[in-house]
């Protein structure tokens, strides 16, 4: 043991003897590496014929190119979606859900108004777009089902990614509303697979509700989606859309979510689903969304009514919208004109 | 001193009078001063910035879900990178500067992927020779030299790459010592390599000593971890071995240079218990069939 002594104390050398190589020749060599990163061009994608680029959370892409992008990042992270998303958000995207569908009351409640109606026969027919893992649309069933006692209102779920929509399938095998025995005509729920920017699967006045929650600010063209949705809506239909807002209202309160959207959240996909960047794409990509105001106007555009508007005093439109959590998400809504 | 700027500057550019103020500082304050939402530009691609929290919160995410789940190789990665700074990962690149071998390595910066070692040339190099007893351990494990995570949460560049040296080299401590990648084996290799490198990484992994069973655990403190702790004390710097050059190299030729001995094969230890508990049952049950026939 004594021959190994000498051995152990250098390996176990605390003091810092003289540096090998100094400071300055070191930072030298540290900066000549960042030199050469940062003659590489700013955009992350060589750009194609046409040219046009998007931004996908901080960094710009060629716009044909966003949207299976936009795929990669939920095929990766579809397995561990709801795990994280209840730590990310530490559970309080359920009671934003439980809100957001309360709040519309989907189904038709059969009263002595509607009992002759041709509608309370078919029922709703409710679109839920970007919603592959079927968290609204199973609340909205079951709140049709159990609340209004409406047992003919289905819901189309619609994604642009396979792999979210297997993941809805699996939620949907253990409901009554979509199981491998039941036939066709009495399954309350069918999977679509398509971009919302092109519904054309769709007939254009055919849909009663369409929701859109946590997927509006993923999609290439939001103008296109909404025009879309002005579409396929029946007159009088409901556009609802639950979506992130980019900033807080209260500077400090938004300083503490900032830092744990940067810090936190990218950290919780590295160890759960090992996947930092696909959660640092999630937290830009809120940052780059429209603000609520500007995103109200957005809906104007596309020819919806916007409920509870008011033209502030910079032109801006005020109250068209429901804050959620002092303002960390809020709930757009918008009725086609009859 | 730390410097806040407004939200709306959160892209990474400062006002002018802070990037003038935060010039001044000196160097060891300056590399602190950042924070989440202000992270300085990546020194090499691939770089994530870490302030002190996030390095504290991913070491500790990453060494509970890597016992929870011991495949996540990621997890074992990012606790090495958490865990590194500020004293382990420089006294071993420093090691690595105080030797020729480890200097040559620094400058060339080898990588070790499938593309980089052709597994069909090293199958056919003699049986004696380092480059056959990594191919045939790799064969015996069926495992591949598949890349390794990349290095992320090490600021300095060169420590980023002796960190990544490490960890592909890995493998090639495995091939030398004969251990396979059961976890008693994996473990006996980390006790060698934290006596070798002293990294704070493959001493917290040996947590997962709890996860062994009783008998592998006894095995384990018996004959594994001195062997690892004798072995790994006395040997030379294994990170300092330039592995692209010593492939036709005898194998004893390298361990009696290294000063590394053998340690028992731990899959014929495991082989002929596994053997002799097979026979105890199968007599144990013919006795008592034996015993039923019989009305006893």
């Amino acid at each position: 043991m004594a021959a190994l002594l000498p051995r152990a104390t250098k390996r176990l050398r605390l003091s810092p003897s003289t540096d090998s190589v100094c400071h300055g020749c070191r930072r030298a060599f540290a900066s000549s590496i960042r030199h050469g990163q940062q003659q590489q061009p700013a955009p992350s994608q060589h750009v194609s014929q046409s040219d046009k680029t998007t931004h996908f959370g901080f960094k710009t892409v060629a716009e044909e190119l966003k949207a299976s992008r936009v795929r990669t990042v939920f095929s990766s992270v579809a397995a561990n979606y709801d795990t994280m998303n209840d730590l990310m958000s530490l559970g309080i995207h359920r009671l934003w859900k439980d809100h957001f569908v309360r709040s519309l009351n989907p189904g038709i409640r059969l009263t002595s108004a509607t009992t002759s109606s041709p509608q309370s026969a078919t029922g709703q027919t409710i679109l839920d777009i970007a919603g592959g893992t079927g968290d609204i649309a199973l609340r909205m069933l079951d709140h049709a089902t159990t609340i209004n006692r409406d047992n003919a209102t289905s819901v189309i779920i619609s994604d642009i990614n396979p792999e979210m929509l297997a993941e809805g399938r699996k939620r949907f095998a253990t409901s009554p509303y979509y199981s491998t025995t039941t036939t066709s005509p009495n399954r309350r729920v069918s999977f679509l697979e398509a971009n919302a920017e092109d519904l054309s699967a769709i007939e254009s006045n055919s849909i009663d509700l369409y929701t859109v929650a946590f997927g509006i600010r993923n999609f290439t063209h939001k103008q296109v989606a909404l025009q879309e949705a002005f579409r396929v809506l029946k007159p009088g239909g409901v556009f609802a859309c639950l979506e992130f807002t980019p900033r807080l209202s209260n500077p400090i309160m938004n300083g503490i979510y900032k830092r744990w959207s940067f810090g936190a959240i990218p950290l919780i996909g590295q160890v759960v689903a090992a996947d930092r960047e696909s959660y640092q794409y999630l937290v830009e990509s809120i940052e780059r969304f429209p603000s609520q105001a500007e995103f109200a106007g957005m809906i104007e555009d596309a020819g919806f009514i916007v409920p509870g508007k008011e033209r502030g005093d910079g032109g801006d439109l005020e109250g068209g919208w429901e804050d959620l959590s002092l303002g960390i998400a809020a709930i757009h809504k918008g009725v086609k004109p009859a | 001193m730390r410097k806040r700027t407004r939200p709306a500057v959160m892209n990474g550019q400062i006002s002018q009078r802070t990037f003038q103020r935060l010039l001044a500082l000196p160097p060891p304050l300056r590399l602190r001063t950042f924070s989440i939402l202000n992270r300085p530009p990546p020194n090499y691609a691939g770089h994530v910035p870490l302030t002190l929290v996030e390095r504290g919160a991913l070491a500790l995410g990453s060494a509970f879900g890597s016992l929870r789940n011991p495949h996540r190789h990621d997890l074992i990665a990012s606790l090495g990178e958490a865990t590194a700074k500020p004293y382990f990962i420089s006294r071993l690149r420093k090691a690595m500067l105080a030797n020729p071998t480890g200097r040559r390595i620094l400058r060339d910066k080898p990588r070790i992927t499938s593309q980089t070692m052709s597994l069909e040339w090293l199958r056919q190099l003699p049986d004696n020779t380092v480059g056959r007893a990594y191919a045939a351990w790799l064969d015996r494990e069926g495992v591949t030299p598949d890349t390794r995570d990349q290095v992320r949460y090490i600021d300095d560049p060169e420590e980023a790459y002796v960190m990544q040296r490490y960890r592909e080299t890995h493998d090639f401590t495995h091939a030398i010592t004969g251990l396979p990648v059961i976890i008693e084996g994996e473990l006996a290799v980390k006790a060698f390599e934290f006596a070798n490198t002293l990294l704070p990484m493959t001493a917290l992994s040996l947590v997962a000593v709890v996860r062994l069973k009783a008998a592998e655990r006894k095995r384990f403190f018996e004959t594994y971890l001195p062997w690892a702790v004798s072995n790994g004390l006395k040997a030379e710097e294994v990170v300092n071995v330039y592995w692209e050059e010593e492939l036709e190299t005898d194998v004893e030729v390298l361990r009696a240079r290294l000063g590394i001995e053998v340690p028992p094969d731990l899959r014929e230890i495991r082989k002929v218990l596994r053997d002799k508990n097979k026979a105890d049952m199968a007599a144990r049950d013919a006795k008592n069939r034996l015993g039923a026939g019989m009305g006893v």
